[in-house]
């Protein structure tokens, strides 16, 4: 790119995009595209199209993200938060009203599920906090408290809905922020001790009868096999029956028999594998690895600390889905309904990642415009 | 870079200044790590992902391929059973059929009670279904319905995606033309039972329309009869619609078996017996083939073949004609006056001379006791004594030749003896001696035993079944073997060491019976130049003290019983009626020669029986209907169901006939004081008119016997 710039081929504008991120999104979002045309039976109605359309708006989205300025982004980062939060509620209130659990807010046609905008929320909130918090408290009670709350309101609004998957994703994108913040290492590995000996009281005491019989199904699938158990067991048999190669475009007997649950979103990667075989898989893995590399690039040249918080936060959002997805459609994670980022159909968390994507390319911009100066903060 | 140095941020020490380049430190460091993590669940997806591609990958592509094809058996038609001429007895009926699988339902009362409007089902077959399919294990189909029309298949057929665990179906169904007339004789089949599928763990027997052989020929000729299933393999979604037909082989149909059986006939023999409860044995006397085989009343396999309903079974049960038993091998009575002629042979054989006479007074001495014959008839020879039935005769010769002489003669004619045949019980009955009293009671062979037993009666004990065998053996003094199939040509059966005089001495006083001053003299064939030979038997079974024989309660009369063949000079069939408690040997020998005049005449022999039948109220399946239709109104709601095993309904019916068999056992501890073979107590002029008497039992009453007396 650079070699390109500097014969004046390409414009500036254009050359100083993040290409190594964008075309590997771009392409991914297309495979994406195809597979759901696969799912939706060889047309591009119902999953494809409204794929399409969703990343080409929420692209749009993300160009705005990127170009907004650094100080307005510091001013709005705990107003938005706040508004996110009062969102929840809401949320909350209208479940409570409405005399039933919900997820969603409706503002005439749109449908918005404050909980997927709180997941960047929260990182930005956290980046915030360790950016004013005076270095020296590092370590202290003011390091962890008022950053701890931050995590705990929302999650815990989410928590009522209930939502133990996106409440786990919020905490996972606020504790990666308070780890690299610097807090003592011990804090973590006692909490993580905590979390070890209290998950057995978690899983009698706190789960809910389907969360419950999902984490046994996930310890022993083969107990039952027709029934929480089947939706793994199908997914592995979709992956591994496509071999190498796969069966083709189109070809995939799993889902379009539908013995597959949720081929286009949960577990679309099982219906990308099944076609497409191990090399759509392996080109699906290295996408990714390409954009969370690149998202890892852009923390480590943020020339501060909310940047570099703020695109290390981001970059762990990104990379909860994609892990959570693949782990489970593979039987190594519970079944969990967490979509796969820019394949699986879905406005919500196409949402959350093209948010995570632009503020990860507006942190880009502040580092290039701003090359990094050292040892300041 | 990544040392362990974030140890020493541990809880032991103090940083002693955080600043910014320490935390601009930290955070490198520590994103190396998150890094390194990531990248490490990467390698492990990608690893894993590479594992079930490759290496498992054989195994799942078999089981994507289990999914999508589903082979669906397509139950084999069952082999026919014709009769002799080649006319089914047992065929195949295409139809439109539901069954319904237990363990896919979602709501099962409430899935088989719309089921119930929808095909109007009966409310005890609804009743039935239900108990069914509760009691049976998941995976084996209860059927619902068979013989639908096109409307109602259709009807339910649309109705499909909300009734998971139904399974409507065009298949073959068997039907049994002649219905209640074979029902003994060929069985039944049904869907098999979870024992039988567990010890023959073919899953042919739980596709829903299959069914299996349950009694009779239907089950001893499973094997032949069961045919190769076909297969059609179907692509199918998850939900199991069908997506295309990806292959289908046809099924091969069972092999037929041939019986011996003239089916006109069996079917006459059935229904002539009436409103009686008896059998019918008619057999070939040159092949031995079995031509009739009629036991009465009896079920209907058509209506059992879906599963014996509970109303109906408790019908069965509550008759005391036993409809559930086979009479003509089951069903074991005392011989009587029937095997006289046969005592005959035995006296020939020991010397007696025909001519040999004896005086019976009304009675005969036989040692320091005065037995009594059930008339005076003077001077007896042998003829007289077979025509006339005079049992002073016997108690003397049999006196004087011994009866373990005798005994052995009927074992010679296959009395107290089981044959080859293909069925699956088959009683031998008793030809008592005096050791098989001394090892049965522990007590010595007194004078009246063999009083007793030298009329057939005592101990002795036969079936339907060995006196037709026995009746064929003494018209052609041939070792004649019954045979049911037809398989190749008959065995030429050795003849005994009998003297053809001999022979023809007892076919002409066994034709004297019927022809001559006889016993039964209105058997006479109405036919010009056929003469029938037979034997009349009348076998008490409780003491003159408890009832008359002729009237009072149906179980404690007389059974009426005769043997026969004819012609009677060259004879071409011969065989054996037998009517529990019909009153005496006058409600069995009507028969013989009804169905006799029928072999030879059958247009005659027809024109006898409708007028009967329009007396009775209908053909033998016409009045079970009734009689079901009437039972289900009365008692339709409050029956136990059938049992769930249909071993159980046969060990519970063979048990009691061995109970029933054993009625005559009671009163053979002392002499028979011996009634009058022709029921010549009647009063001729009255012989047509209903006799009025008490009904005890609660089943509907048939209408008394139609007597016929000789003058």
């Amino acid at each position: 790119m650079n070699t390109a710039t500097a014969r004046g081929i390409v414009p500036a504008p254009i050359a100083r995009q993040p290409w190594e991120m964008l075309i590997p999104l771009v392409l991914l979002t297309t495979f994406g595209g195809l597979v759901l045309y696969s799912a939706g039976g060889g047309a591009m109605q119902p999953f494809a199209q409204s794929h399409f359309i969703r990343f080409a708006v929420f692209s749009v989205m993300t160009a705005i993200i990127a170009s907004l300025p650094r100080e307005a982004v510091r001013v709005l980062t705990y107003p938005g938060y706040l508004v996110v939060l009062l969102m929840l509620l809401g949320v909350e209130i209208v479940g409570q009203v409405g005399g039933g659990s919900q997820r969603w807010l409706e503002f005439g046609p749109i449908r918005i599920q404050p909980s997927e905008l709180m997941k960047p929320a929260v990182v930005l909130a956290m980046a915030r906090f360790y950016e004013t918090l005076p270095n020296g408290l590092i370590g202290t009670w003011r390091s962890a408290v008022p950053s701890g709350m931050l995590i705990a309101l929302p999650i815990g609004l989410v928590l009522l809905q209930p939502d133990l998957g996106t409440s786990v994703a919020i905490a996972f994108g606020g504790v990666v922020v308070m780890f690299l913040a610097g807090l003592p290492l011990w804090w973590f590995m006692s909490a993580a001790g905590v979390a070890i000996a209290a998950a057995p009281l978690a899983y009698f005491f706190a789960l809910r009868d389907y969360q419950r019989a999902r984490v046994t199904t996930f310890l022993d699938p083969e107990n039952d096999p027709l029934g929480a158990g089947y939706h793994i067991a199908q997914s592995k048999i979709a992956i591994g029956s496509g071999g190498i190669f796969g069966k083709g475009f189109n070809n995939g007997t799993q889902s379009h028999l539908n013995y597959l649950p949720e081929p286009h979103t949960d577990f679309v990667f099982a219906t990308m594998a099944e076609e497409w075989g191990l090399i759509g898989g392996v080109f699906v893995l290295t996408m990714y690895a390409l954009i969370l590399r690149w998202g890892w690039k852009v923390a480590s040249e943020s020339q501060d600390r909310f940047c570099a918080l703020l695109a290390a936060g981001a970059t762990a959002t990104i990379f909860f889905y994609i892990a959570i997805n693949l782990l489970m459609v593979m039987g190594m994670a519970p079944a969990k309904g967490i979509p796969l980022p820019w394949m699986s159909h879905g406005g919500s968390s196409m949402m959350t990642n093209m948010i995570c994507i632009g503020l990860l390319m507006m942190v880009n911009r502040w580092n290039a415009a701003a090359p990094r100066r050292g040892l300041t903060g | 870079m990544i040392k362990i140095p974030f140890l020493r941020d541990g809880p032991g020490r103090r940083a002693p200044l955080i600043n910014a380049s320490i935390l601009r430190s930290t955070f490198e460091r520590r994103a190396v790590l998150i890094g390194a993590v990531q990248g490490g669940i990467g390698v492990l997806l990608a690893l894993r992902l590479g594992y079930l591609a490759i290496a498992e990958n054989e195994k799942y592509r078999l089981e994507s391929e289990s999914n999508r094809v589903n082979l669906t058996l397509i139950p084999p038609r069952r082999g026919w059973i014709l009769d002799r001429d080649g006319a089914p007895l047992a065929s195949n009926r295409a139809d439109f059929r539901v069954d319904l699988i237990p363990e896919r339902l979602r709501n099962a009362d409430d899935t088989v009670d719309r089921l119930g409007v929808l095909l109007a089902l009966e409310p005890a077959r609804i009743a039935d279904i239900k108990d069914r399919v509760k009691t049976s294990r998941g995976f084996a189909p209860v059927e619902v319905a068979s013989g639908l029309n096109y409307e109602q298949f259709a009807a339910l057929s649309v109705r499909l995606p909300d009734l998971p665990g139904v399974v409507p179906q065009r298949g073959f169904s068997r039907f049994y033309p002649t219905a209640s007339s074979v029902g003994h004789l060929i069985g039944y089949v049904g869907p098999a039972s979870a024992e039988e599928y567990e010890k023959d763990p073919n899953p042919i027997l739980i596709t829903p329309g299959y069914k299996i052989g349950k009694d009779g020929l239907e089950k001893q000729f499973e094997k032949n009869l069961r045919g190769v299933p076909g297969a059609r393999r179907v692509e199918v979604t998850a939900g199991g619609r069908i997506v295309r037909d990806l292959e289908t082989r046809e099924d091969v149909q069972g092999a037929p078996i041939r019986l011996t059986i003239d089916g006109p006939l069996q079917d006459y023999a059935a229904r002539r017996i009436g409103l009686e409860s008896g059998s019918v044995v008619v057999m070939d006397c040159q092949t031995g083939d079995l031509l009739c085989m009629a036991s009465m009343p009896s079920f209907d396999p058509n209506s059992f073949s879906d599963g014996i309903g509970g109303v109906e079974y408790a019908m069965l049960r509550e008759d005391e004609r036993v409809p559930l038993r086979n009479k003509v091998l089951q069903g074991l009575y005392p011989p009587g006056s029937t095997i006289k002629p046969m005592h005959c042979m035995a006296f020939l054989r020991a010397g007696v001379k025909p001519t040999e006479t004896i005086v019976c007074g009304g009675g005969r001495r036989i040692g320091n006791r005065f037995f009594n014959c059930h008339s005076s008839h003077g001077v007896v020879d042998m003829n007289k004594a077979i025509a006339q039935s005079c049992d002073s005769y016997f108690y003397h010769f049999a006196q004087a030749v011994g009866f373990d002489a005798v005994a052995d003669m009927a074992s010679l004619f296959g009395m107290g003896k089981q044959f080859e045949l293909p069925v699956n019980s088959q009683f031998f009955g008793t030809v008592p001696n005096a050791a098989w009293k001394e090892k049965k009671f522990g007590r010595p062979w007194e004078p009246f035993d063999t009083v007793n037993a030298s009329i057939g009666q005592g101990y002795y004990l036969a079936s339907p079944l060995q006196l037709a065998v026995q009746s064929a053996r003494l018209a052609t003094g041939k070792a004649i073997k019954p045979r049911l199939i037809i398989d190749g040509k008959a065995d030429e059966a050795p003849a005994f060491d009998f003297s053809p005089d001999n022979i023809a001495f007892i076919r002409q006083a066994m034709s004297d019976v019927v022809n001559g001053a006889g016993t039964a003299r209105r058997a006479q064939l109405p036919l010009p130049d056929v003469k029938m030979a037979g034997k009349t038997g009348t076998a008490q079974v409780v003491s003159l003290s408890i009832s008359d024989g002729r009237s009072g309660p149906w179980k404690y009369r007389d059974h009426g019983l005769f043997v026969f063949f004819a012609p009677f000079d060259n004879p071409r069939y011969a065989g054996a009626v037998v009517i529990e408690h019909g009153g005496g040997s006058g409600s069995a020998y009507p028969i013989a020669r009804d169905v006799m005049t029928f072999m030879f005449d059958p247009q005659k022999g027809l024109d006898a029986l409708r007028a009967l039948e329009q007396q009775w109220g209908g053909t033998a399946q016409q009045r079970l209907e009734q009689r079901y239709a009437a039972y289900a109104a009365e008692r339709g709601a409050a029956v136990k169901p059938a049992p769930r095993r249909e071993q159980e309904i046969f060990d519970q019916v063979e048990a009691e006939a061995r109970v029933a068999a054993r009625q005559s056992e009671a009163i053979a501890s002392d002499a028979i004081v011996p009634r009058d073979e022709a029921n010549a107590a009647i009063p001729p002029a009255d012989s047509t008119a209903p006799v009025a008497e008490p009904q005890p039992q609660s089943a509907p009453a048939p209408t008394p016997p139609q007597l016929e007396v000789s003058e």
